[in-house]
C-alpha cells in the first residue's frame, strides 16, 4: 500500500478547488463556519467527521445546491461566491448521492447513458428520431459508457433494471453515472455507506482505480474512518460546522482534537 | 469436408494451415465491451507468431515451460500457441487458485516464463515470487491497475506482441523454422490435477496424444468448422482445454469467451453454442433456477409447464433416441416444442446444440433425462486429464442414464480383479513430471493406466462406473460400501448440495448433509419460514425433517438393491457452513475430499456412531482473501429410518 501511494503522489498537481472562508447558515442553525481548505489535482482528498458535522453541506457547497452566505469557492482559477449546480456540472465536476438519484425503473445502460446528457449535441427529435448524426452521437457516447461499465465489472447487470439491483450495485451504477460525464473533480457522498466489508472493498479499488486510471479528483465524504483512512491522501474534519483538523491520515490520526470529536471527550 | 491433415501433428503446424485454408473464419470470439470481438485464424495466428517471436527474444527456449494463468480469454490460448511453437510447454493453472497453491506447480517445473490475465494473478505470481526463484518474466494481458508496478519480471502483453512482432518482420523464417521442428512426440501441455488424491501431479501430454483423441472424438460427433463453443470452465482443466484448444485446432471451429463469469448465461443465448459441455453441477444449477423461475410464474403457465413436461418425460427422450412413440404422442410432443421446450431451450442458451456432454460426476437420472426430453442430445463421456478425456462416450442413439457409454474408437479396456478400471490408448499421458514413482503406480510395463476408478461393462458393452476403488469398502459385517454412489443418490434431490457417508469399517453407515442454501431457502421462504443465515437455517428441525425424508426415500432405494442394501443410512446431520474449496474440503473442480473431511470434523463422525443427539462444532474457515475466521455451532444428530431388504425383483 505505501509503496502505490508514494508512487501517485508524484503526480498530485496544483490546487485546482479551494475553498475560503465559507460559511452556511439555515436560519438560526449554523451549517458551516468559516470553513478552509483546499483540493489539489488528481488527489484523493476526503471529508470526515461524525453525524451533523456538515459533511453533505460542504458538498452541496461545492456542487452548487447551497450558496454560502460567506466565503469563496475558487476552481480552475475562476473564483466563485455561489455556482448553480448546471454550470457547475458543465464545468467538469460530478457527484454520486448518498441516498442514490437512479431513474429506479430504467436500466443500468440508461442511468448510465444519462450520465453522458451534458455531452450529447444533436437535439432531442433528432435523438428521438435517432436521425443520422444522433445515432453516430449516440455510439460515441455508448463506447464511453461501455468502458465505464467494464472498468466497474457490471456487464452481467446492463439491460437490468436499476430498482431490482442490490444496493451496493446500485451504488457502483451511481458512481458508473457519475463517472460517465469524464469529471476532472467527483465529489462522493458516503460511497461505501450501507455496505457490506466485501462491497466497502470493491468500492474502495475502484475509488482508487478512477482516480489512478482516469485522473479524477476524488472529494469524497464518509464516516467510517477506517475506509478512508486507507484510501485517501489527505483528509479534512468537520465537527460542529468547523474544521477541526486537515492533514494527512496519520497527522489526522494523531489530532486530538480529532480523536476526540469521534471518541468524545469527558469534561 | 474431409480435410486433409496429414502430417500436421503439432498444434503450431494445425494452426498454420487453418491460417492459410480458412484465415477469414473466425477462431475465437470475445465479448467485450459490450460487442463480441472476432479473431480470425489469420489475426489468431499472427498473435501467435509475435507472442512466440516475444518469448524467444526473452530467452524462453525450447523444453521450457511456460505457466498460464486466467479466464477464458484469446491471449490465454495464444500463448499456449506461442509456447509451442518454440518447442515448449504450456502449463494453464486454475485462476482462482490462491497463491501458495501455485507455487508448487512452478517449483516443480522450474517455470520461468508466466502470461497471467491481470493485476489479481499478478499479485498472486508477486506473493510466491520468494519461493519461486526460477520466475524471471511475467507477462500480464490488462493493464488495468498495473501502471505503478516497478518490479523488473513484469512486462504487459501488448509489449511482448510489439516486440515479438518486430522481431518476426526481422526474421520471419526464424519462426517456421521452429514449427517445422517441432514433432507429434514432443510434450504440448502439462496439466495439474486437482488433487482428490493428495499433492498435485502434473500430467504430461504430448502433441500426439491430445490430437489423436481430440480428432477421434470430432469424427465420432461430425464437428466441423461451422460449429460454435462456448469457453467458460476454466482453461487450466484438460476438459475446456480439448473442448477450447485441441478440437477447435483440429476442426477449425470457433470459440467464444464470455464478458465475465457472471454473464456466461446470457451471452450464452447470444452466441447459441452448438457443441456445449458442462458438469453435472452446471446443467443442476440450471434447472434449479429453471425451477424456481417457473414457481414463481403464472397458474397458466405454471400449469402448462407442468402438463408439456409430463409429456416430455414420457416421449421425449424415446423421440430424440429415434425409438417408435405414437402419432398422439408426437403430435403433443410437437405442440409441446412450440409452446415449452422451445423457448425453454432458448432462455438455456441451447437452441443450436447438437451435442452437449457432461462428465466429472455422476449426473442424476432425472436431471439427465429432464434435459433430454427437452430435446437437448445430452450425452455422458468418461475420461480423465491422464486419458486426454475421451475414453467412453455414448454415441447418438445409445444414452443411457446410468453408464457412460463404450469405448471411443483407439481405446482397449480391461479390469482388475477388484474391479478396478484400465485403460490403453493412444491418448495416454507419457507421465507424471518429475514423478517416476507415481508415474509406474498408475502406468504399467504394458502400458495400462490403472484409474482408480470401480465399474464393469454392462450387458451392452456400455463402462458403468460406482467409485473409486480405494474407496469401495466395507462394512464391519463385510457388505459393500460405495460411498459416492450413495452421495450421488443424496445430492440428485435438490435440497442437498453435498454429502459425505461414512461406513468403511463400522457397523453402519451414517452422513454429512450439507444443504442447497438457494433451494432449502426458498422452500423456506415458500412456507413463511424466517431464518437469520446458513447457520440458523441448517439447524431448523422442519430442515432436518426436509433432509430425512430424502434420506428416507434413498434408502427405500438401496433396500431394493441387494447388493447395497446395508449401506442404507442410519443417522445424519447437517453440516453448519458449505464445503468450501477455500477450506480444503472440495477440490478445484468441486469434489468433495471424503478423507480430509473426515479428520476435519472426526468430532462430528464420532457423535454419529456414539449416539449423541447433539455436538458441538466449532470450525475455522477461510474467507476468499485469505483471513481466517471461525464458525461454532451446536448440530443436531437425527436418525432415519431404514428399510428391510427387498428380494430381488428380477432374476440376475
Amino acid at each position: 500500500m505505501g509503496g502505490e501511494a508514494n508512487s501517485r503522489a508524484h503526480r498530485i498537481g496544483e490546487v485546482i478547488l479551494a475553498l475560503k472562508g465559507v460559511s452556511l447558515a439555515f436560519g438560526g442553525v449554523k451549517a458551516l463556519s468559516d470553513v478552509s481548505f483546499d483540493v489539489r489535482e488528481h488527489e484523493i482528498r476526503a471529508i470526515i467527521g461524525p453525524n451533523g458535522a456538515g459533511k453533505s453541506s460542504m458538498l452541496n457547497v461545492i456542487n452548487g445546491v447551497y450558496h454560502p452566505q460567506q466565503g469563496t469557492i475558487r476552481y480552475l482559477e475562476r473564483e466563485y461566491h455561489d455556482m448553480d449546480p448546471h454550470e457547475v456540472a458543465v464545468s467538469g465536476i460530478s457527484r454520486t448521492f448518498q441516498n442514490l438519484a437512479l431513474f429506479k425503473g430504467m436500466s443500468v445502460l440508461d442511468n448510465i447513458m444519462s450520465g453522458r446528457n451534458l455531452k450529447m449535441h444533436s437535439n432531442i427529435v433528432m435523438q428521438a428520431l435517432r436521425m443520422g448524426p444522433a445515432l453516430r452521437e449516440e455510439i460515441e457516447h455508448r463506447e464511453v459508457v461501455e468502458g465505464i461499465i467494464d472498468f466497474l465489472e457490471i456487464q452481467a447487470y446492463r439491460k437490468t433494471q436499476v430498482g431490482r439491483l442490490s444496493y451496493g450495485l446500485q451504488k457502483r451504477v451511481d458512481l458508473a453515472r457519475a463517472l460517465a460525464m469524464e469529471p476532472r473533480v467527483l465529489l462522493l457522498d458516503e460511497p461505501m455507506s450501507g455496505m457490506n466489508m466485501e462491497e466497502k472493498q470493491d468500492m474502495c479499488r475502484f475509488i482508487l482505480d478512477a482516480n489512478d486510471h482516469f485522473g479524477t479528483t476524488i472529494v469524497l465524504i464518509e464516516h467510517d474512518m477506517s475506509v478512508v483512512m486507507d484510501i485517501s491522501d489527505r483528509v479534512v474534519v468537520l465537527d460542529y460546522g468547523k474544521k477541526i483538523g486537515d492533514g494527512t491520515p496519520d497527522e489526522v490520526r494523531a489530532n486530538q482534537a480529532v480523536v476526540d470529536a469521534y471518541l468524545g471527550v469527558s469534561h | 469436408m474431409a480435410e486433409n491433415l496429414a502430417g500436421l501433428d503439432t498444434f503450431p503446424k494445425l494452426l498454420l494451415h487453418h491460417a492459410r485454408t480458412r484465415p477469414e473464419r473466425p477462431a475465437i470470439r470475445e465479448k467485450d465491451l459490450g460487442i463480441w470481438q472476432t479473431w480470425s485464424w489469420h489475426r489468431f495466428a499472427d498473435e501467435v507468431r509475435s507472442l512466440a517471436c516475444g518469448l524467444e527474444a526473452h530467452d524462453f527456449k525450447r523444453g521450457d515451460h511456460l505457466a498460464i494463468v486466467g479466464d477464458n480469454r484469446p491471449r490465454v490460448y495464444a500463448a499456449m500457441c506461442a509456447a509451442q511453437c518454440l518447442g515448449g510447454i504450456a502449463v494453464p493453472l486454475y485462476q482462482d487458485a490462491v497463491a501458495t497453491e501455485m507455487a508448487f506447480p512452478i517449483q516443480n517445473a522450474a517455470i520461468t516464463h508466466a502470461v497471467v490475465e491481470d493485476q489479481e494473478q499478478v499479485d498472486k505470481l508477486l506473493e510466491i515470487l520468494p519461493q519461486c526463484p526460477t520466475l524471471a518474466h511475467i507477462y500480464f494481458d490488462e493493464p488495468r491497475g498495473m501502471r505503478h508496478y516497478a518490479q523488473p519480471q513484469l512486462m504487459s502483453c501488448d509489449k511482448l506482441v510489439e516486440l515479438g512482432g518486430e522481431s518476426f518482420r526481422r526474421d520471419p523464417a526464424f519462426l517456421e523454422g521452429e514449427i517445422a521442428k517441432g514433432v507429434g512426440s514432443d510434450t504440448a501441455a502439462m496439466f495439474f490435477t486437482s488433487g482428490t488424491t493428495g499433492v498435485a501431479k502434473g500430467v504430461v501430454l504430448t502433441h500426439y496424444s491430445l490430437i489423436d483423441r481430440a480428432r477421434a472424438a470430432a469424427e465420432m460427433e461430425g464437428l466441423t468448422d461451422a460449429d460454435v463453443v462456448l469457453a467458460y470452465l476454466p482453461p487450466a482443466w484438460i476438459g475446456q482445454n480439448i473442448f477450447s484448444y485441441a478440437q477447435p485446432f483440429v476442426t477449425g471451429y470457433c470459440i467464444c469467451c464470455p464478458e465475465s463469469a457472471e454473464t456466461v448465461m446470457s451471452d450464452m443465448r447470444d452466441i447459441g453454442p452448438t457443441y456445449y459441455f458442462a458438469p453435472p453441477r452446471v446443467f443442476e444449477a440450471l434447472l434449479t433456477q429453471v425451477s424456481i423461475r417457473m414457481e414463481d410464474a403464472s397458474a397458466l403457465k405454471r400449469s402448462l409447464y407442468r402438463y408439456f413436461m409430463e409429456v416430455a418425460r414420457k416421449v421425449g427422450g424415446e423421440i430424440l433416441d429415434g425409438g417408435s412413440v405414437g402419432a398422439m404422442d408426437r403430435l403433443l410432443y410437437r405442440l409441446g416444442d412450440a409452446i415449452v421446450y422451445g423457448p425453454l431451450r432458448n432462455v438455456l442458451g441451447m437452441s443450436r446444440v447438437r451435442v452437449a456432454y457432461t462428465a466429472g460426476e455422476a449426473i442424476g437420472p432425472d436431471l439427465f433425462r429432464f434435459y433430454r426430453s427437452l430435446g437437448i442430445n445430452l450425452k455422458q463421456l468418461y475420461g480423465s486429464t491422464e486419458t486426454c478425456v475421451f475414453v467412453c462416450v455414448q454415441p447418438n442413439g445409445q444414452v443411457k442414464a446410468d453408464t457412460v457409454g463404450p469405448a471411443v474408437k483407439g481405446v482397449e479396456l480391461s479390469f482388475t480383479p477388484e474391479r478396478e478400471l484400465l485403460i490403453r490408448s493412444p491418448g495416454l499421458f507419457k507421465e507424471y513430471y518429475r514423478n517416476p514413482e507415481a508415474t509406474a503406480a498408475s502406468k504399467d510395463a504394458q502400458g495400462w493406466f490403472h484409474t482408480g476408478d470401480a465399474g464393469y461393462m454392462d450387458a451392452d458393452g456400455h463402462l458403468k462406473i460406482i467409485d473409486r476403488v480405494k474407496d469401495v469398502g466395507k462394512l464391519a459385517d463385510g457388505s459393500l460400501f460405495a460411498p459416492k454412489y450413495l452421495e450421488n443418490k443424496l445430492k440428485f434431490f435438490p435440497f442437498i448440495k453435498e454429502a459425505v457417508a461414512f461406513g468403511h469399517g463400522r457397523n453402519r453407515v451414517c452422513a454429512f448433509i450439507n444443504m442447497d442454501m438457494e433451494a432449502v431457502g426458498n422452500w423456506a421462504e415458500k412456507r413463511g419460514m424466517p431464518y437469520s443465515g446458513y447457520v440458523d437455517l441448517a439447524s431448523r428441525d422442519e430442515v432436518y425433517q426436509l433432509m430425512r425424508e430424502c434420506i428416507e426415500k434413498v434408502n427405500a432405494d438401496l433396500a431394493a438393491e441387494p447388493e447395497i442394501a446395508s449401506s442404507q443410512i442410519h443417522r445424519f446431520l447437517i453440516l453448519h457452513k458449505q464445503l468450501e474449496a477455500d477450506d480444503g474440503e472440495l477440490t478445484r473442480t468441486a469434489k468433495v475430499r471424503r478423507l480430509h473431511v473426515g479428520e476435519k470434523y472426526a468430532a462430528l463422525v464420532d457423535a454419529l456412531y456414539d449416539g449423541k443427539q447433539v455436538v458441538h462444532v466449532e470450525a475455522q474457515v477461510r474467507y476468499e482473501d485469505g483471513r481466517t475466521g471461525s464458525i461454532s455451532a451446536d448440530l443436531k444428530i437425527r436418525d432415519a429410518k431404514t428399510f428391510p431388504p427387498v428380494a430381488a425383483r428380477k432374476a440376475a
